[in-house]
């Protein structure tokens, strides 16, 4: 397993490579990318994403071990960026390797959903006129989390 | 002992650290929040709601029971929005 915070920006289709390239045995594997969204009706200039990275190691690593043990995947790694990032930038990629596709699909979700929650980033989204706000926690968030007790 | 603030809550305060010298009578997180929150005006507004102030003792998250004794480093901060 591996676990990265990081403020460099990563390329999502080389980490895929790399954890691809370590598959032996496996049947299955999910790559989810996160990416800074802009809507029309929610234009994103800039989403800074403040961290606690010694907590975020930690928090991360916890649900990693707990999805390879739930899922039984052979193998998952999370990146996870802070800092200053532009819309449509990759923030987060989560990588699972399964023997069967359903492990893969749902340790990936499951990692995605704790994350959201769990994982100590903050976002702070600036529009293209300068407005900035702090995202707020969403209760649908919680709701995702609540279905893997 | 040592607190960080993040976000929002760093923001209000002004302050991404700090070192504090509690009283005795504070034993645990929400005894903290309570004490940090009568300091000045502005961590009464930052401290107002102080259900949703999350924290961690030394990187590991803890709820607000938490006692403090033997923390090296308190962090308070905002529900996550991580992912």
């Amino acid at each position: 397993m591996s676990v990265r915070v990081q403020q460099a920006p990563f390329d999502p289709g080389a980490e895929t490579n790399a954890f691809l390239a370590v598959a032996d045995g496996a049947g299955a594997s999910v790559t989810f990318t996160g990416l800074v969204r802009s809507l029309p009706d929610d234009p994103v200039a800039t989403l800074t994403l403040d961290c606690y990275p010694e907590l975020a190691l930690n928090q991360i690593g916890n649900m990693v071990e707990q999805a390879i043990d739930r899922f039984h995947l052979l193998d998952a790694t999370v990146i996870h960026r802070y800092g200053t990032l532009r819309a449509g930038e990759p923030i987060v990629q989560v990588m699972t390797l399964a023997s069967h596709r359903q492990a893969a699909f749902e340790g990936a979700e499951f990692l995605m959903d704790f994350l959201k929650t769990d994982a100590p980033f903050w976002k702070k989204q600036r529009s293209p006129g300068g407005n900035e706000h702090w995202v707020d926690a969403k209760p649908a968030d919680d709701v995702a989390r609540a279905r893997w007790k | 002992m040592k607190i960080l603030y993040f976000a929002w809550l760093r923001e209000r305060l002004n302050k991404g650290e700090d070192e504090v010298n509690p009283p005795a009578e504070v034993k645990t997180i929400g005894d903290l929040i309570d004490w940090l929150a009568t300091k000045d005006d502005a961590a009464g507004l930052a401290f107002g709601n102080r259900k949703i102030i999350r924290a961690a003792i030394d990187a590991a998250i803890v709820d607000h029971s938490a006692p403090l004794a033997g923390a090296k480093v308190v962090a308070l901060f905002p529900p996550m929005t991580g992912g």
